[in-house]
């Protein structure tokens, strides 16, 4: 890889640690390229969502940051002051939540829910503003922008609601998206399109993508690479073919093999073997004496 | 149905304004005391008494005399007072605007007060400044609104007296109001000398009043604000690039604020209630302050027009409430 190119996202060595001293991030390294989709693949509780909201400066007060540099297009997040940090990510950063029903503010029109990054903090016309969201819910495949814009999010279905915000995340043209398991509240059928949505605008925009997912099947569709994490420690990253094709870490093989297959259900649904877990286990707590005392 | 919803409404209001006629009107009669000995010099004869109290018709059975009086409010007479001999009507007409001028005043400060602390505490989560809202508002909220009107009344009217104890307004100006709301229409003629005259006398019994109320608005509403502030949609705000400030005032207040608003409506028919003693601390011409008047000397025309009237008033503001959520929630709009 070139090291004079500036990456779009640059994880280095971050570690973040709960009040009772429980390091729930263990020095993740990862990088996403200008344009790139990287996923990050775990189970419930591995830290992925926590990156992604380390990165946009929206963890929860109890997790403390001990450890590492995050740099956005080269610019270091940690030596920042609070206000200008809040700037950059508001300008070239923007979140696909999980959960659309709970990500819009029940209480104010779609239209002003879209608009107001583009009006208040890029300083857009509002007419500008209007335009280009026009232009991106026709985008996202919303046939009667004129209706949605003046609705609030409760007259919407879930699809609907999660491509307005699908919308408003590429709206402003950011560098960087981080789509956080962006599928999982949805029905399956509507999943599908979402994805292929996401996707189609991800190509059309060159945006690149830090998707969160426990999702395998997904990983494959969408991804060019991928970090597989397990608490809070980043076990394996490949190109995702390559990740596919030939794994190489004990705990991503038995991911693999615990991803339901419709052919052969009761088979394919293996929970990750003792052993693999054994062995995790030292691997973590090695990491973690190594972090405690470097030089010894 | 809006129509349908808003006539049931009316039917309710006027349902409870009929039970708290009934039930003011028995009371006060089966009490003891009797406004006629009260109003006679001691050796009145037995036939002066009954021929004062057919004047006033007491000498009726209680059912009789409920329906003369009904039938006399239906057609706006609420009688005559025993103690002040005037028309019901005229004396609460007369007083209503002082106590209503105090409690708007009262309610505005605390929600000035309550709502500051409660945004303040909010962005200020887990740090030391929330920690002294909360110690503050505790204490605020220890203390009735009686025992803060005193200790008031004790540091700012008896050690450092800066503040008129006593009163509405200063008895020696000359007043132009043709109104009873002093206060509005002293800032509507724009006599801001006389403005300041009324607040002065009025700041003491309405932060005594206020105190209390603003330390539940602060408390209800940081916690509901902090509540919020986890949600997703605060969240995505926060990622657009929005200040602390501007997501609490932006998105979360709107929200955070229907069950602080709910409370506020009760509370506040609570604090109207408490009018009728800081209203006696402060001699302030209100009717809290005719209404003990009235009791102590057993005038039960007054008495009657009188709780009718807090009845009224505290109906109107259950209705307002109601339709303030409505306003506040798109959801229940279209229900």
């Amino acid at each position: 890889m070139n090291a004079l190119a500036k990456s779009c996202l640059d994880i280095r060595d971050l570690s973040a640690v709960l009040p009772n001293g429980l390091r729930v991030l263990r020095s993740v390294s990862l990088s996403v390229q200008p344009g790139e989709v990287r996923a990050l693949v775990g189970e419930s509780g591995a830290g992925k969502t926590m990156i992604g909201k380390a990165v946009l400066g929206v963890l929860p007060p109890s997790v403390r940051i001990v450890e590492g540099d995050m740099l956005l297009e080269g610019e270091d997040l940690g030596k920042l002051q609070p206000k200008a940090r809040r700037t950059l990510i508001g300008a070239r950063t923007a979140l696909i939540p999980q959960d659309p029903l709970t990500a819009l503010n029940p209480s104010r029109r779609i239209g002003p829910q879209m608009t107001d990054r583009l009006v208040r903090i890029l300083g857009w016309s509002g007419e500008k503003a209007d335009t280009r969201i026009r232009q991106l819910l026709d985008e996202v495949q919303i046939r009667d922008p004129e209706r949605v814009l003046k609705c609030y999010p409760h007259e919407l279905s879930g699809g609907m609601r999660q491509r307005v915000l699908i919308a408003a995340a590429f709206a402003a043209e950011p560098r960087l998206i981080v789509a956080d398991e962006p599928t999982t509240a949805l029905d399956v059928t509507v999943q599908k399109q979402i994805l292929r949505l996401i996707a189609q605008l991800q190509r059309e925009h060159g945006t690149a993508i830090l998707f969160v997912t426990h999702d395998l099947g997904v990983v494959a569709k969408i991804s060019q690479k991928v970090s597989v994490l397990y608490a809070g420690k980043v076990v394996e990253e490949a190109e995702t073919a390559a990740l596919f094709a030939a794994p190489q870490h004990p705990y991503t093989r038995a991911l693999m093999a615990a991803t339901p297959r419709y052919t052969d259900p009761l088979a394919s649904l293996k929970p990750v073997d003792e052993a693999v877990l054994a062995g995790l286990a030292a691997e973590i707590a090695a990491a973690d004496q190594a972090w405690r005392h470097p030089h010894g | 149905m809006l129509l349908q919803r808003f006539l049931i409404r009316l039917l309710t209001m006027a349902i409870t304004l009929f039970g708290v006629a009934v039930v003011v009107f028995v009371v006060i009669r089966v009490a003891p005391g009797d406004p006629i000995a009260m109003m006679l010099p001691p050796g009145a004869t037995d036939a002066d008494i009954a021929r004062l109290r057919a004047l006033y018709g007491l000498d009726k059975t209680i059912v009789q005399q409920f329906f003369i009086w009904l039938a006399g409010v239906v057609r706006g007479d609420f009688g005559t007072s025993i103690s002040l001999r005037q028309d019901v009507l005229g004396l609460v007409v007369n007083r209503l605007p002082a106590t209503l001028e105090l409690a708007i005043v009262a309610l505005l400060m605390a929600l000035a007060i309550g709502g500051t602390t409660a945004i303040l505490g909010a962005r200020e989560r887990g740090t030391a400044v929330e920690a002294g809202i909360d110690i503050a508002s505790g204490a605020a909220l220890s203390i009735p609104d009686f025992l803060w009107g005193l200790v008031l009344i004790l540091l700012f009217g008896v050690l450092v007296p800066v503040f008129d104890i006593s009163g509405r307004v200063s008895p020696q100006l000359n007043l132009p109001f043709v109104t009873q709301f002093y206060l509005f229409e002293s800032i509507v003629r724009l006599r801001f000398d006389l403005t300041k005259d009324l607040l002065a006398h009025m700041l003491m019994p309405a932060v005594a009043l206020a105190l209390p109320l603003a330390a539940i608005i602060s408390q209800l509403l940081k916690q509901s604000l902090k509540e919020v502030l986890d949600l997703d949609y605060v969240v995505l705000a926060r990622v657009k690039g929005f200040s602390e400030t501007q997501v609490i005032l932006r998105e979360a207040l709107k929200n955070a604020a229907l069950p602080t608003l709910t409370l506020v409506g009760v509370q506040f028919t609570f604090l109207i209630g408490g009018t009728v003693i800081v209203e006696r601390l402060f001699s302030y011409e209100g009717l809290g302050n005719m209404a003990i008047d009235a009791v102590i000397n057993r005038d039960l025309p007054l008495i009657q027009g009188i709780v009718l009237v807090f009845a009224l008033l505290f109906v109107l503001i259950n209705l307002s409430v109601d339709m303030m959520y409505a306003l506040l929630n798109p959801r229940l709009r279209h229900g």
